[in-house]
């Protein structure tokens, strides 16, 4: 971990494997506490930046994935990660880095919040706290755009999808589930179809 | 969980069941794992539902606690999900926590991973690279939207707005340390500029 802090910016991209249950356990408890009004840039910037255990797309794709189940995405991620490398053992070590201290830490704010709830420089910070959760966000979204080059879909016909998605669910509101059936199936469809036809001529 | 029994022990004598029998803990963990199972795109969906049933239908906590809960959770280090916690102890104590948590975690996380397994299997089928393919433009149009909808409070406050934009420009550009952009935030924030 000492090592990586002090990389040089922008190192040759080389995948890597976590070593151990344990190593899972320290990253996700890492990126967890990072995490402020949420985890997933967090996520994005320990999995792929700095420890190379993802490429973006395979980012994309496994967050896609945690995303159409039930559950967390964060969440999912984690299980899935940790049990693609380690089994159940993997999965644990993921959620438990994730959840344990963090829950430790949220139960002892709540104990604190009736007294700071109401002071003008806490809500001010909160604030200005939430802002930058939403912009960091957004900042992820603009990093992994890049992943649509090598997407099947193609770049302009992935940012038309990508932009009528955040139309329907930022702007109109619609139900996730409409989004993906919808806005997704007729995505999914198209990506069938571009597959089938580069294998057959 | 790994509290230890000592401190869930004396958390049990500070904060106690709050009243509620071991029936209504079943019952508890029981509706959460319903939840589980219906919360596609994270447990805040289900949040309307928690409401109702931990609010209105129980009387188990106050309207105000239910959101002060979703609000420490937020400002918190860590997943939204332990918003569930709070609510898990509000109700009844540390045992609440366990009945909350596990309810909400058990379903969802047995799903996801056999699903994950199922797909890693046929990774290179057609209808499972037709998904991963078709998907990640929905899923990049869909952080958007979680930026945006976070971004909610803030539409009144053009210097909020700017700093929302200005996060986003350089945690796109550069690899600074995002936690120093979060505490840039915290300090303008608390001096009163957004």
């Amino acid at each position: 971990m000492r090592e990586a802090a002090s990389q040089p910016v922008a190192p040759p991209a080389e995948r890597r494997d976590p070593r151990s249950c344990r190593e899972l356990f320290w990253v996700f408890q890492r990126l967890a506490l990072q995490g402020f009004g949420g985890v997933l840039p967090v996520a994005h910037a320990e999995l792929v930046e700095r420890e190379r255990w993802l490429a973006p797309e395979e980012f994309v794709e496994l967050l896609s994935l945690s995303q159409v189940l039930p559950g967390p995405n964060i969440v999912n991620l984690a299980l899935i990660f940790g049990d693609r490398h380690f089994g159940w053992r993997g999965a644990l070590a993921g959620l438990a880095g994730l959840l344990l201290t963090p829950m430790v830490i949220v139960l002892l704010l709540a104990a604190l919040y009736r007294q700071f709830a109401t002071q003008p420089m806490v809500v001010g910070a909160l604030r200005g706290m939430g802002a930058v959760a939403a912009g960091l966000v957004v900042s992820t979204a603009i990093k992994l755009s890049g992943t649509l080059k090598k997407n099947v879909m193609g770049q302009a016909l992935g940012a038309v999808l990508g932009f009528g998605t955040f139309i329907a669910v930022g702007l109109l509101r619609w139900p996730l589930v409409w989004a993906v059936l919808g806005i997704g199936g007729v995505s999914m469809a198209i990506a069938w179809w571009r597959l089938t036809r580069k294998v057959e001529p | 969980m790994t509290t230890g029994s000592q401190v869930v022990y004396d958390g049990w004598a500070m904060l106690g069941l709050h009243g509620l029998g071991w029936l209504d803990l079943l019952q508890l963990c029981g509706h959460f794992m319903v939840l589980s199972l219906l919360a596609v795109g994270g447990a805040i969906t289900t949040a309307p539902d928690m409401q109702r049933y931990l609010v209105q239908e129980r009387g188990w906590m106050g309207a105000d606690d239910f959101t002060a809960a979703v609000a420490i959770a937020q400002s918190a280090p860590g997943p939204n999900i332990l918003f569930v916690a709070l609510m898990g102890l509000q109700a009844a104590g540390l045992a609440g926590v366990v009945a909350t948590m596990t309810g909400i975690m058990l379903p969802s996380s047995i799903l996801a991973m056999n699903v994950a397994r199922y797909g890693r299997r046929r990774a290179q089928s057609l209808p499972m690279r037709a998904f991963t393919g078709g998907m990640v433009p929905i899923t990049l149009g869909l952080l958007v939207s979680t930026g945006w909808l976070l971004a909610e409070p803030m539409r009144e406050r053009p210097m909020a707005w700017g700093l929302v934009l200005g996060t986003a420009v350089v945690a796109a550009r550069t690899r600074i340390n995002l936690l120093w952009l979060m505490a840039a935030g915290a300090i303008v924030g608390s001096l009163g500029w957004v």
